[in-house]
């Protein structure tokens, strides 16, 4: 069997993967990329409508400094995030956004003097100076007390990744794209490396390195109805947790995006609020202000997400043939306006949906979007559990994202920590040798060729499509926005059921090379475990807090819950292993009001 | 009364031993607002499993999913059975490796492209942290984001005689993609570099003007202008190497 020697692995090559490789590989270290697809077509290509710094350039941004970014983040994480994490990411932002503009990314500009601009729907104006005229511009996003989220139209990922992976191709960083991670190379102790299955030939090869980093983005598509890519099935976290020592931080806390497009689930992004774009019900009537009079449309995606369903509860949803919604209204934003900063959304809408944004709604309801859980992290990206292993973006809980994630600060996380992670990692490669353990690679190559075997030589059981598909409607079903004891004992009942299935498959097809429904049993236990993870981890927390809403426990309770989730899953066990740390060591500021969300307090000294 | 489409589908997987190319026919009822995404996901998970294609941000986004259908490149997620007749033929987009079925390896292709046009910003100044950023004309950055947009599908290589005829040939993404730093203050390239990477027959000079690549762009990206500026500045550039006294 092939086996591949290098100083880093990188598991994933969007932006975080590629930024930590880039670092290494300008401290002349060897480096690959795996990857599902082509790097250019990662996840990350898909965020659409910015990056979160505090440059504080533009008129509505003045003012702006990593303390406001700080607070928002904070707020916006409802204190679940590691408050120390979060200082070192909004202090780092605005060099990672500087650092990409001279890698190439065309940021759009201020533009000095008048211009209108829209909040809700009315028509304000603004005068941008001329002494800051060409620097780095922002808009508006939910949750932000300035215009903080720096843009290019609405393909901010887009460009961002393709300048990306230009420096990496700089720098000599290696891609092995159509690759996958199966597992983890370790002996408790130490990561070696991974075992990795081609895509193109289906060959699994062994890869030994002495630095091992996941940064494969989330795992949204365990739920039926995701705005993720189809690749993010979680494969980075599947493979930390079946180490049984690498825990996974805070499975249950899943975002929902307000703007899913009805059907097929595509996003349009925050950005259409931020430029002023209203949510509406069946009568046509604005209803965010009613509930958040404040902020509106702009409050924080968990708050804004929650009081759409209610809204939709209330019978005031429109109907469709693919259930309630809501409408999306850009159209007084105007055309010009629309195919300039919003030109994604405007080809979205007119391929997806045959209508035109400019004079048509769009219909809209809440959507899996992000993972803010994974692979548990200290502040310098080494996983918890396992020395050489390391984590960054989104794959990872570092934690500075806490229970929701604000707008924009997703892609400054992927730079910011891969700068930072980076840096650590090639840290270590400068310090850290390994004896090479030969027993131990072929032992795991050996186990993974096992399973392949057994797999295509299975004569009973389920198709692997149709026990996915039942485990992405388990959690469609009971661990959504509003989650209750009595579902979440279901579900968690439920995919017990379903990681036997899982376990025991029946392949139609085992042809040669890739088969694609192969590729999908290797993967699938994996995923049902996560799936277990989360349910477990939200059955479990008492309290609600961020995007995870209790109905049974309404309140946030900062006295018992203001701790986060480790889920660990030894071998062999029916169910994961939860323990709890605290949220933060370091406390900059103490748990209080958001200001918005309007949700009841149990305080620490209660 | 809902249509009974018919999917004819390119068939063949190198890795398997004995397999040879052959067209297989999938019969699937059409549901309102059907696309070739959940079609193609739809055969593979209730008619055959084996099925090879690719599909990643489904949204029109990332580029995986070109294929040829009835004939004319496209992406695959954005294309409604609506538009399409009773009977859909899809084949791989031609040009790059078959991995299988309707799967290609255009990941490769792009990477060698873009290492041969050395494609990233030439700067010879060192990152200051401690800076604020250049200023830049937003005009300027915005006609960079207009080329910036090619999402590396290959519907224009796989729609290009010239690129059929011989594999070296660059093709319009790649041309788009040098317009694209020359319009870029940050690269400090000269055209005398650019010329070394563009300035041959697999670069701008192969190009027949045939303009099958701006036709089946599915980001409407001004390909025609692109092609004929860089052939433009080339050509200039061409000229000075033989006249010396131009200083070329």
């Amino acid at each position: 069997m092939r086996i591949i020697y290098t100083d880093l692995l990188c598991i994933g090559a969007g932006l975080a993967g590629e930024r930590v490789a880039i670092e290494a590989a300008r401290a002349g270290f060897e480096t690959i990329c795996l990857s599902l697809v082509p790097p250019r077509r990662s996840h990350s290509s898909a965020a659409q409508g910015g990056m979160q710094a505090a440059l504080g350039n533009c008129i509505k941004g003045q003012g702006d400094c990593p303390d406001m970014h700080f607070q928002d983040t904070v707020k916006g994480s409802d204190w679940g995030c590691d408050q120390e994490v979060a200082r070192i990411f909004v202090e780092n932002a605005p060099l990672a956004i500087r650092q990409m503009d001279y890698w190439g990314v065309p940021w759009n500009r201020v533009v000095p003097g008048k211009a209108c601009y829209f909040k809700g729907g009315e028509k304000l104006e603004k005068e941008e100076p001329r002494d800051r005229s060409g620097l780095i511009t922002a808009r508006d996003f939910g949750g932000t007390a300035k215009w903080r989220a720096c843009y290019c139209s609405d393909g901010t990922g887009h460009a961002m990744l393709y300048t990306m992976d230009s420096v990496a191709l700089q720098y000599g960083v290696q891609v092995h794209d159509r690759t996958e991670a199966l597992s983890l190379i370790h002996d408790q102790e130490r990561c070696h490396g991974a075992v990795v299955r081609c895509l193109k030939t289906g060959e699994l090869r062994a890869y030994i390195s002495r630095a091992t980093l996941i940064a494969s983005g989330g795992f949204g598509r365990i739920y039926r109805a995701s705005t993720n890519a189809v690749i993010n099935e979680g494969g980075g976290q599947i493979i930390a947790l079946d180490t049984g020592g690498v825990p996974l931080g805070n499975m249950e806390a899943v975002q929902f995006h307000p703007t899913g497009i009805v059907p097929t689930d595509i996003l349009v992004t925050e950005g259409c609020r931020g430029d002023g774009g209203t949510l509406l019900d069946v009568n046509l009537e604005r209803f965010m202000p009613w509930y958040e009079p404040d902020k509106a449309e702009l409050a924080s995606r968990d708050v804004v997400s929650r009081r759409m369903q209610e809204h939709m509860a209330q019978g005031l949803g429109v109907k469709s043939p693919y259930g309630d919604h809501l409408w999306l209204d850009i159209r007084h934003l105007g055309r010009e306006h629309i195919t300039s900063k919003l030109r994604e959304v405007d080809e979205i809408c007119k391929n997806f949906l045959g209508i035109d944004p400019a004079d048509s709604l769009i219909p809209v309801r809440p959507t899996q979007h992000y993972s803010m859980g994974g692979v548990r992290t200290d502040k310098d990206g080494a996983a918890y559990g396992l020395k050489g292993l390391f984590s960054a973006g989104e794959a990872a809980c570092w934690d500075m994202h806490g229970f929701n994630r604000l707008g924009g600060n997703s892609l400054a996380e992927t730079v910011v920590a891969g700068m930072l992670v980076g840096r650590r990692v090639a840290g270590f490669l400068q310090e850290e040798d390994m004896r090479v353990d030969t027993a131990l690679v072929r032992g795991e190559l050996k186990k993974q060729q096992e399973r392949v075997d057994t797999l295509k030589s299975s004569t009973k059981g389920d198709p692997p499509f149709e026990v996915r598909n039942r485990m992405q409607d388990i959690l469609m079903d009971y661990v959504g926005i509003f989650r209750n004891e009595k579902d979440l004992h279901l579900a968690g009942e439920k995919l017990q059921q379903v990681l036997q299935s899982a376990e025991n498959p029946k392949l139609s097809s085992s042809k040669a090379g890739a088969d694609p429904e192969l590729s999908l049993a290797l993967r699938l236990p994996g995923m049902v475990r996560l799936a277990l993870c989360v349910a477990f981890g939200a059955l479990e927390r008492r309290e609600s807090r961020g995007s995870h809403a209790r109905e049974d426990y309404p309140a946030r309770n900062d006295r018992d819950w203001l701790v986060r989730t480790l889920a660990f899953w030894p071998g062999g066990r029916a169910l994961p292993r939860l323990e709890y740390e605290p949220a933060t060591k370091v406390v900059e500021i103490p748990p209080g009001e958001r200001g918005y969300g309007g949700c009841e307090v149990i305080s620490a000294e209660s | 009364m809902n249509r009974k489409l018919t999917f004819a589908i390119f068939r063949y997987n190198p890795q398997e031993p004995g397999s040879r190319p052959w067209m297989q026919e999938f019969r699937l009822e059409e549901t309102e607002n059907l696309n070739l995404f959940v079609a193609l996901n739809l055969v593979r998970e209730k008619q055959d499993p084996s099925l090879q294609f690719d599909f990643c941000c489904r949204a029109g986004i990332c580029g995986a999913c070109a294929m040829v259908i009835n004939g004319r490149p496209g992406l695959a997620c954005r294309t409604k059975t609506a538009e399409l007749p009773d009977k859909i033929v899809l084949m791989p987009l031609p040009g790059f490796r078959l991995g299988g079925d309707l799967s290609v390896d255009t990941g490769a292709w792009f990477r060698a492209m873009n290492a041969r046009i050395r494609s990233w910003i030439h700067n010879d100044e060192e990152f200051d942290p401690d800076a604020p950023e250049v200023v830049m004309d937003n005009q300027v950055a915005e006609q960079i984001y207009e080329l910036d947009r090619c999402i590396e599908c290959g519907c224009c290589i796989g729609a290009c005689a010239t690129a059929q005829m011989r594999s070296d040939f660059l093709g319009a993404a790649a041309m788009n993609r040098i317009a694209r730093f020359m319009l870029d203050p940050r690269d400090k390239r000269e055209n005398r570099e650019y010329f070394e990477v563009v300035g041959t027959e697999q670069g701008i000079f192969g190009c027949m003007g045939l303009l099958g690549c701006q036709d089946v762009c599915p980001k409407n990206l001004p390909l025609q202008d692109q092609l004929s500026h860089v052939r433009r500045k080339m050509g200039w550039q061409a000229l000075k190497k033989i006249l010396p006294w131009s200083g070329g």
